[in-house]
């Protein structure tokens, strides 16, 4: 059970020889044992998780079974769940019990997926280290003393020390890619607009994007199947006919053009990572694909563009967290305004108010044309970059991030450090294409390396293809970090 | 461009969040940096670029003027800090 495939699961499952009660329970006995060495999760409930795999049992019993079904994902606690605590990392929401379930839940339980937990992350998905987390920090299954990355840092824990089989993410600025790096698991941020933002708490609304997190290419494109899907609740969802993104996971990649821009080559990149990018990159010659070098520019930009754009938006966002509806309300105050000033300032960590405080600052009066619009003009001709490039290859490949896992603690004290492990993520989520990380092989003191591969609009089959291929002659993604 | 510790406490007090003179020195060496990393936009003329907002370029979805939601108050209302008689209660602020 413990290394097994969803496939492999699912075909169990199926077959009746395993239940879903079973197989729960022993991922909610492994959380109970070994999460406190991780803290990958935030919050644990064997008796909803058991409910929903004694239903999955039925579902199954008559027939009625999915590929997930019965399966236990781990949910980021970013996702409202009814009746689970959920707190998005931050003590303004420590006593949120969601009153409704988002978008992505509500599809895992229509696909009979069983929720085991919620997992520990950056608050309000702000940060690449998991280290601004109200409830404390996640550690790297395959070095304690690693930082696991972030946001997403208990989701890829998670899956890397074998407490779930799979799990979801949300990528802002690379809070999926990044941690799936760090952690050497795969993961894929789709296109923006594929899967519902609703119930999904709000951090940058038009960089948000949820995906699956998990061993292998081919358990994202059996979770992609499910998360992807027309949400009408979300103002931003797009209407298109589903895909099934296991299609084209056989196809071999002869005639593959694979482009390697020039400015993720050029500096920044540590030499362990380049050794484990050069090696993956020879192995995808050898399966037919050739390496084309492109330009993008504008691409230095990407990071303050971000910046600017993601606090701006969040200090928006942010602003109905008040202490009058729901979430952290002070102790004590003088009057209303008092009220929200302490609710918000004893409720945010430093991270999310130096956050809010920027997007203040870039929304405000007589800075707004200086920084907003200036920002999303250069979104633009980052995008532009992008669109030149796919006229002379089909993906785009390069390192997920410049270093293996730093150390916990090493950049926590230096935001604009921290900022810049998302110097090669952040321009998919600026541009709104669909982009992964895959696990390469091992850099510094063995820790994981990750190699990021973009793809154009809607290209999520084909990207899940390249990494399949590279893992159908690899085995980096079954090395297990327990 | 060079942040002062009142603009600090400006946009601190846009913001409502409350800090102190502490805090707002930190705030401004911190937020100072990160502008400086900022200000790097500034090397590239895109006078002549429209604005991006979305990687999409959709219109807003209309649907039908018709009731979709049915009312869960109690239920809204079960998590709420302070509530009375369906009414969440915030300090007097009309004397």
């Amino acid at each position: 059970m413990l290394n097994a495939s969803l496939k492999e699961l699912s075909k169990q499952l199926a077959e009746k020889k395993l239940s879903s009660v079973e197989l729960t329970s022993f991922f909610l006995q492994r959380i109970k044992t070994l999460n406190p060495d991780y803290n990958a999760f935030i919050t644990i409930n064997e008796e909803m998780s058991l409910a929903q795999a004694i239903n999955a049992d039925k579902m199954l019993a008559v027939g009625e079974g999915g590929p997930l079904t019965g399966i236990p994902i781990a949910q980021k606690d970013i996702f409202c769940a009814k009746g689970w605590l959920t707190t998005c990392g931050s003590k303004m929401l420590s006593n949120f019990i969601s009153p409704y379930d988002a978008g992505v839940i509500e599809r895992f339980n229509l696909a009979g997926a069983v929720n085991i937990g919620k997992t520990n992350m950056d608050e309000f998905a702000m940060g690449s280290s998991n280290e601004t987390s109200y409830y404390g920090i996640v550690k790297n299954p395959w070095d304690t003393k690693a930082v696991p990355g972030g946001s997403s840092g208990g989701a890829a824990c998670a899956v890397a020390a074998r407490l779930a089989p799979a799990a979801t993410g949300t990528d802002t600025g690379g809070s999926i890619r990044q941690p799936a790096a760090l952690c050497g698991i795969s993961g894929i941020k789709p296109t923006y607009g594929l899967v519902s933002r609703y119930g999904m708490i709000a951090f940058a609304s038009s960089l948000d994007q949820a995906g699956p997190m998990a061993k292998s290419a081919e358990d994202l494109a059996l979770l992609l199947n499910v998360m992807v899907g027309f949400d009408a609740r979300d103002s931003t969802s797009l209407q298109r006919a589903q895909e099934d993104y296991t299609s084209s996971l056989e196809r071999p990649l002869s005639g593959l053009r694979i482009g390697l821009p020039k400015e993720y080559f050029a500096k920044g990149m540590s030499q362990d990572v380049e050794n484990a990018i050069d090696k993956a990159l020879a192995e995808y010659r050898k399966l037919g694909a050739e390496t084309v070098e492109v330009v993008l520019p504008n691409a230095p930009l990407s990071i303050p563009v971000y910046y600017v754009l993601a606090p701006a938006e969040a200090s928006s966002n942010l602003s109905r967290f008040d202490g009058v509806r729901y979430g952290y309300r002070a102790e004590s105050y003088s009057g209303l305004a008092d009220m929200y000033r302490k609710s918000r300032a004893e409720g945010f960590g430093p991270e999310v108010k130096r956050r809010i405080l920027i997007g203040t600052y870039v929304l405000s009066h007589g800075y707004y044309d200086a920084y907003y619009i200036k920002a999303q003009k250069l979104r633009r001709l980052i995008a532009q970059d992008f669109a030149e490039a796919y006229r002379q290859c089909d993906v785009i490949m390069g390192p997920t991030t410049p270093t293996v896992a730093f150390n916990l603690g090493e950049k926590s004290a230096d935001p604009i450090q921290m900022y810049l492990s998302d110097i090669y993520t952040s321009a998919a989520n600026l541009t709104g294409m669909p982009a992964m990380s895959i696990p390469i092989g091992f850099g510094e003191k063995n820790r994981p390396v990750g190699l990021h591969i973009i793809g154009n609009y809607f290209k999520e089959t084909q990207l899940l293809n390249i990494a399949n291929q590279y893992q159908r002659v690899t085995d980096w993604h079954l090395k297990s970090a327990v | 461009m060079n942040l002062s510790l009142n603009d600090v406490k400006r946009i601190a007090d846009l913001a409502y969040i409350e800090i102190d003179e502490n805090q707002a020195e930190a705030t401004l060496a911190q937020l100072s940096s990160i502008f400086n990393m900022i200000e790097t936009m500034q090397s590239v003329d895109a006078s002549a670029i429209e604005p991006m907002s979305h990687s999409q370029s959709v219109s807003q979805r209309l649907r039908e003027d018709i009731v979709t939601e049915s009312d869960q108050r109690a239920l809204f209302q079960s998590i709420a800090p302070q509530v009375q008689e369906g009414l969440y209660l915030v300090p007097q602020v009309i004397e």
